[in-house]
C-alpha cells in the first residue's frame, strides 16, 4: 500500500516536471509591439484600457508589464541595464546621479528634438517643472549633453493637509488655517488642549523629511544660499542651517509632533489622518485618493507649509511624479515616442487623472479633477525638487542630515551638534571626490 | 591493486556529491567571483566603465567607517537576546510537546503559524501593537495601571531595537521549535525508560540524557539563529527604516543602501564580504566549540 | 470519600491550567495575526483600520473571490505548486545524497568542499541577485521555469547539506553494518537505511524549502518576465500599490496563499513525529 502511493507520488513529480520542461522547451514568442516596464500599481486598470485603444486606432500592440515594488523595480531595470535588455520604454527611479549614468551608458533616448518639433508643441503641454525634472542644464555636473531625456506622465508635489472637522473641534476656523509658523504653533496648542495629536508625516521615510527641511531651508536662506551650501561654499554650520535644525527641535519639545513619527512609514501616517487621528499631515497629492480609499468623508483641505520668514518664498517639492524614458538601444524607438506622445495627450491625460486621482502633466488636462486635487494644482509654480536644481548633493551627506534631524526629534542631539556632524560627512565625501579627480 | 580499487571507491563516492557540486560551480560560485571581483571596483551598477581602487573600499569599512560597526553590534544585539530567550523558549515548548502533554498535535501548528507569515503582516501587526498613540501595548499598559511606561516603542533610541528584536523572535522561534522537536523525537525512548527503572527523576533524565545527545541539534539551532538575525532585513525596512538616527541600522540594511541609494555597488560587494568574513569566522569557532564538546 | 475525590479534581484541574497557561498565552500571540488577516479580508478599505471588531458585522465574503480573479491567481497557483514541488524534490535528493556522503564516506577534499558549502550559507550577498540574471542571460535560462527552478534548489543546497549531515552522523551505525554485511552497496544503503530513518530532518528540509519558494519573490520578478511563469506572491503584488494598498484584497489573497503551507506542514509533522521504531533498534 505505502510502495503505491510512493509510486504515484514519484510519478506526479516526474509529471510534473515534464510539464515543467515542456513550459521552458517552447520557444519564447517574438514579443511584437512596444513593451513598457512600469512600477505603479494602481494604474494598472487604467494602462491596460488604454493599450487597448491604442491597438484599434493606431494597430500596435503595447505590452505593459507591472514590477512592483519599487525597489524590486530598480533592481530589474538595473540588470536588464547590465545585460543590455532593457524594454522599450521604462522608468529610472532615483536621483538624477542614476539618470545620469544610465544616459551615459547609452540607455536613454535623447527627445529634446521630438520636445521642441513643431515650434515645442509636445514640450509645451507639460508643466514647466514636471519637465525640468527630465531636463539636463548646460554645463551640468554630470556631464550629460543638455536636453530633456524623460517624458512626465503625472505630477504630484507635496503640501500639509489639514482636517476641518478637527479643526472646529479643537474651536479653530477650517476656512483660516495658519500660514506662518507662529500661527502654527498656537494652533497646534490648541489642539493639543483638545487632546487632538498635532502634525503626522512619514518620517521614518528620510526623504520626506528631507522633503520639510528642504522647504524650510528655502523659506529662511533663499534658493541662491541653499544651491551654494551644495556647492560646498556654505558650511552646514552656517546659523541659517541651525535655524532650520531648531524647527524640529521646536516641533518636538511643543509637543506637535504625532508618537512615533519618527520611525514612521508614509503608509501608516496616511492611515492615522484618513482616520481622522491628527489635524495636520505632511504628503504629497497622491494622498487624495489614499485618502478617498480609507475615509471617503474626511473633511480636509491642503495648505503650504506654514512660512517662517517673510524674505524669501516658501517653496515646495514637486514636479514630474512618474516618467517614462525611451530606450535608445531600442528598435522601436520610433514608435515608442509616438506612442508616448499619445500617451501624454489631453485626452489620455484626462482619463488617467479621472481614473487614478493623480495629477496629470499635461497642464490642459485639468478640467475633471476633483477640487482638492485642484488646491493642489494651484502651487505648482512653487514647486522645487532636488531634480531640479543645477546641483547635487551627496547621498552621503543627505542620509547624515536626515538621520540627524530624527536624532533631534527624539532629543538626542542638539542642532548644533548635528550640523556638525552634517559638515564632517560633506568635507570627507567633497576631499574623496577631490583625490578622485 | 588496492590503490585501484581505493580509487574506484573514491570516485563511487564523489558521485554523491557530483549533482550537488555541479549545481553549487554554476550558480554559486560564479555571483561570488563577480562580487569578489567587484569589490575592488568603484561602480554605480550602470556605467559600462568602473574605476580600480583596490583595497580602499575595505580599508574604509574597516577603519573609518563607524556606522557599519554600529550596524553590526546591532545585528549581534538581536542575536544575543535569540540565542537566549527566543532558543530557551522553543526548547521548552519543544520538551513540553515532546514529553506528549494533552493537545501536542494542537500545538505544534500553532507554533508554526508565525513563520509562515509574509513580512507584511507581521510588520503590520507590530506597527499596530507598538504604535504610540492607539497601539495594542500602550493600551493593555493603561489598562493595567501602568500607564508611566507607555511611549513610542519604535520611535525611541533607547526601546527601537529591543522592540524590533521582540517582534523577530516571536517569528522566529517556531523554526527553532521544529528542529528541536525534531531532535528530541529522534532520541530513543529506551534510554529514558531505562533512565526511569534506575530512579532518575526528570531533572536528571534532562541533564544526563537529553542534553548531551541534543549538542549537535543545538549547535545547528545556534548557527541557524545567528545567520537569520544577523541577516534581518524585512522587518527592519517595514517596522522603522533604521531609524530612529541609526539605531535599528543593521549590517543588510547598510548594504542596500549603498548598493541602490548611493549607486555604491562596489562598496556594498565590499560589505558584503566583511559581513561574510565575520559569520564565516564566528560559525567555525561554533563548530569547533561543538566537536570539543564531543570529545569530552 | 466524596468530598475529596472532588477536591483531587479541582487540584487536577488546576494543575492542567497551570501547565497549559504558559503553551496557551504564547499560542494566542500566534493565531491572532491570522484571526485578523481574516476578519480584515472581510472588511472594506475604509473601515479595516477604524473596525477594531474581529469580525465585521457584514463580512464581505467576495473579497475572496475578487482576490483571486484580480490577482490571477489561477495561473500563480499552479505555478508555485509546480516550483515548490519540483524544488523540494530537487534539493531533497540531491542535498541528502551529499549530506550522506560527508557523513559517512570517504574522499579526499572532503572537509574542503563542505566548508565550501558552509561558506555559502554565511556569505549572504545581497547583491548576488543581479549577477544571477546576468548568468542567466548568458546560458539562455531567462524567462524559464528550469531557471528559476534550478538557482531555487542551489539555494536550498547548503542548509538541506548541514541540516542533513547533523542528522546522518548522529545515526546508530548498527543499521547501515547490518545492511554492508547483507552485501548492500553504498548507495543501497543510503536509499533503503539511511534515508528512511532520516525522515525527521528530511520532513524539517522539506518545510523550510517548500515555505521559502512559496514566498519567494524577488527572484521571480527579476528572471520571469511572462506572465504565465510567475508565482503566487506576483499576484499578491498587485495589491500593494505604490501609494494605495487594497487591504482587504491583500489580506484575502495573503489568506489564500497561507491556507497549502499550513495544510503541507500539517501533513509533514507526522514524518517529524515518526522517530526510530523500536523495532528497528532492539532487532
Amino acid at each position: 500500500m505505502r510502495k503505491r502511493v510512493v509510486f504515484l507520488f514519484c510519478v506526479s513529480v516526474f509529471l510534473s516536471c515534464i510539464i515543467g520542461f515542456i513550459g521552458c522547451v517552447r520557444k519564447p514568442e517574438k514579443v511584437t509591439g512596444i513593451t513598457v516596464w512600469y512600477w505603479m500599481t494602481d494604474r494598472q486598470d487604467a494602462f491596460i484600457e488604454l493599450a487597448e485603444i491604442y491597438e484599434k486606432e493606431k494597430g500596435i500592440k503595447i505590452n505593459f508589464e507591472l514590477y512592483a515594488p519599487s525597489d524590486a523595480y530598480t533592481q530589474k531595470v538595473m540588470a536588464a541595464a547590465q545585460t543590455n535588455t532593457l524594454p522599450d520604454v521604462y522608468g529610472i527611479l532615483g536621483e538624477k546621479r542614476v539618470f545620469a549614468s544610465f544616459i551615459k551608458a547609452g540607455h536613454v533616448a535623447d527627445l529634446t528634438e521630438e520636445m521642441d518639433a513643431e515650434n515645442g508643441k509636445w514640450g509645451g503641454v507639460f508643466f514647466s517643472k514636471a519637465l525640468d525634472v527630465n531636463r539636463f542644464l548646460p554645463d551640468n555636473q554630470f556631464g550629460v549633453k543638455p536636453g530633456i531625456y524623460g517624458v512626465p506622465i503625472d505630477v504630484t508635489n507635496i503640501q500639509v493637509l489639514y482636517n476641518k472637522a478637527l479643526f472646529r473641534r479643537a474651536g479653530l476656523d477650517p476656512d483660516r488655517p495658519p500660514s506662518t509658523w507662529k500661527e502654527f504653533i498656537e494652533a497646534g496648542e490648541m489642539l493639543r488642549a483638545a487632546g487632538i495629536p498635532v502634525l503626522v508625516s512619514g518620517w521614518g521615510e528620510i526623504w520626506l523629511i528631507d522633503c520639510f527641511a528642504s522647504n524650510y531651508a528655502f523659506n529662511i536662506m533663499g534658493e541662491e544660499k541653499v544651491i551654494a551650501t551644495i556647492r560646498g561654499d556654505v558650511p552646514y554650520t552656517d546659523p541659517d542651517w541651525i535655524r532650520v535644525f531648531t524647527i524640529f527641535k521646536q516641533l518636538s519639545e511643543k509637543g506637535l509632533l504625532a508618537q512615533g513619527v519618527v520611525t514612521m512609514v508614509n503608509k501608516i501616517a496616511e492611515q492615522i489622518f484618513a482616520n481622522e487621528r491628527a489635524a495636520f499631515s505632511f504628503n504629497g497629492s497622491w494622498c487624495v485618493n489614499v485618502y478617498k480609499g480609507m475615509n471617503p468623508a474626511l473633511e480636509y483641505g491642503a495648505m503650504l507649509p506654514p512660512k517662517i520668514s517673510e524674505e524669501h518664498p516658501m517653496a515646495i517639492w514637486g514636479g514630474a511624479g512618474s516618467s517614462f524614458m525611451v530606450n535608445a538601444k531600442s528598435e522601436n524607438r520610433r514608435d515608442a515616442m509616438e506612442f508616448l506622445k499619445w500617451l501624454t495627450d489631453t485626452k489620455q491625460q484626462v482619463f488617467l487623472a479621472k481614473s487614478t486621482q493623480n495629477l496629470p502633466s499635461n497642464k490642459y488636462s485639468l478640467t475633471e479633477i476633483p477640487p482638492i486635487l485642484a488646491q493642489f494644482v494651484d502651487d505648482m509654480d512653487r514647486t522645487t525638487h532636488p531634480s531640479i536644481l543645477p546641483v547635487a548633493e551627496f547621498p552621503g551627506v543627505t542620509e547624515a542630515l536626515d538621520k540627524g534631524i530624527q536624532s533631534i526629534i527624539t532629543g538626542e542631539k542638539t542642532p548644533e551638534q548635528v550640523a556638525k556632524e552634517v559638515q564632517n560627512v560633506k568635507e570627507k565625501e567633497m576631499k574623496s571626490q577631490r583625490l578622485a579627480r | 591493486m588496492v590503490a585501484k580499487a581505493r580509487v574506484k571507491t573514491f570516485f563511487g563516492n564523489y558521485l554523491f556529491v557530483l549533482p550537488a557540486l555541479g549545481m553549487f560551480l554554476t550558480f554559486s560560485v560564479y555571483p561570488f567571483f563577480k562580487v569578489f571581483q567587484l569589490s575592488v571596483y568603484q561602480w554605480d551598477g550602470v556605467m559600462p566603465t568602473m574605476k580600480f581602487v583596490a583595497f580602499s573600499h575595505f580599508k574604509d569599512i574597516l577603519f573609518r567607517n563607524p556606522i557599519w560597526w554600529k550596524s553590526v553590534w546591532h545585528g549581534v544585539y538581536i542575536t544575543l537576546l535569540a540565542l537566549t530567550f527566543q532558543n530557551c523558549l522553543a526548547f521548552t515548548l519543544a520538551l513540553l510537546v515532546d514529553r506528549g502533554i494533552k493537545g501536542r498535535k494542537i500545538y505544534r501548528v500553532i507554533f508554526y503559524l508565525p513563520p509562515i507569515l509574509s513580512g507584511i503582516v507581521v510588520g503590520l501587526i507590530w506597527n499596530w501593537i507598538y504604535n504610540g498613540d492607539y497601539g495594542l501595548l500602550n493600551y493593555a499598559l493603561k489598562s493595567l495601571g501602568l500607564a508611566s511606561i507607555q511611549r513610542a516603542w519604535l520611535a525611541e533610541p533607547k526601546t527601537a531595537l529591543t522592540s524590533v528584536a521582540i517582534a523577530h523572535m516571536w517569528q522566529g522561534f517556531g523554526w527553532g521549535f521544529i528542529i528541536l522537536l525534531a531532535g528530541l523525537q529522534n532520541i530513543p525512548r529506551e534510554l529514558y525508560e531505562a533512565a526511569r527503572v534506575d530512579g532518575a527523576n526528570t531533572w536528571q533524565a534532562l541533564r544526563r540524557i537529553t542534553i548531551p545527545l541534543m549538542v549537535p541539534v543545538f549547535v545547528l539551532v545556534s548557527i541557524l539563529t545567528i545567520l537569520g538575525c544577523m541577516q534581518i532585513y524585512a522587518l527592519i525596512v517595514a517596522t522603522t527604516g533604521g531609524g530612529p538616527g541609526y539605531h535599528t541600522e543593521v549590517p543588510v540594511t547598510r548594504v542596500i543602501s549603498s548598493m541602490l541609494g548611493q549607486s555604491q555597488f562596489g562598496y556594498a560587494c565590499a560589505m558584503g564580504i566583511v559581513f561574510g568574513l565575520l559569520l564565516l569566522t564566528v560559525s567555525m569557532i561554533q563548530i569547533r566549540i561543538s566537536r570539543r564538546i564531543k570529545q569530552e | 470519600m466524596k468530598n475529596s475525590v472532588l477536591f483531587y479534581r479541582i487540584e487536577n484541574v488546576l494543575g492542567w491550567i497551570r501547565d497549559h497557561f504558559f503553551l496557551i498565552v504564547i499560542s494566542l500571540s500566534c493565531i491572532f495575526p491570522l484571526v485578523w488577516m481574516f476578519s480584515s479580508a472581510l472588511k472594506t478599505q475604509a473601515t479595516v483600520f477604524s473596525d477594531m471588531s474581529l469580525f465585521p458585522a457584514h463580512p464581505h465574503w467576495e473579497n475572496f473571490y475578487l482576490a483571486w480573479t484580480r490577482g490571477g491567481f489561477a495561473v500563480y497557483f499552479f505555478n508555485s505548486i509546480l516550483y515548490t514541488v519540483t524544488v523540494v524534490i530537487g534539493v531533497v535528493l540531491i542535498a541528502s545524497l551529499a549530506a550522506y556522503a560527508f557523513a559517512r564516506l570517504e574522499f579526499p577534499g572532503k572537509n574542503i568542499i563542505f566548508y565550501m558549502f558552509l561558506a555559502t550559507l554565511m556569505i549572504p550577498l545581497p547583491g548576488a541577485f543581479i549577477a544571477l540574471y546576468v548568468l542567466l542571460m548568458k546560458l539562455h535560462l531567462v524567462n524559464t521555469r528550469l531557471g528559476y527552478i534550478l538557482i531555487q534548489i542551489n539555494g536550498g543546497l547548503a542548509l538541506g547539506i548541514f541540516l542533513l549531515k547533523t542528522f546522518f552522523e548522529k545515526m546508530p551505525r548498527d543499521l547501515e553494518d547490518a545492511a554492508r554485511i547483507d552485501g548492500c552497496g553504498r548507495f543501497a544503503i543510503y536509499w533503503r537505511v539511511a534515508l528512511p530513518l532520516a525522515k525527521p530532518a528530511i520532513a524539517v528540509v522539506v518545510i523550510f524549502n517548500a515555505l521559502t519558494v512559496w514566498n519567494e519573490y524577488l527572484l521571480a520578478m527579476l528572471l520571469l518576465t511572462n506572465r504565465s511563469l510567475m508565482p503566487l506572491q506576483r499576484g499578491l503584488m498587485v495589491f500593494q500599490g505604490a501609494h494605495v494598498t487594497q487591504y482587504p484584497l491583500l489580506m484575502a489573497g495573503i489568506t489564500i496563499t497561507v491556507i497549502p503551507i499550513i495544510l503541507m506542514y500539517l501533513f509533514m509533522q507526522k514524518y517529524i513525529i515518526a522517530g526510530i521504531t523500536a523495532g528497528a533498534v532492539t532487532g
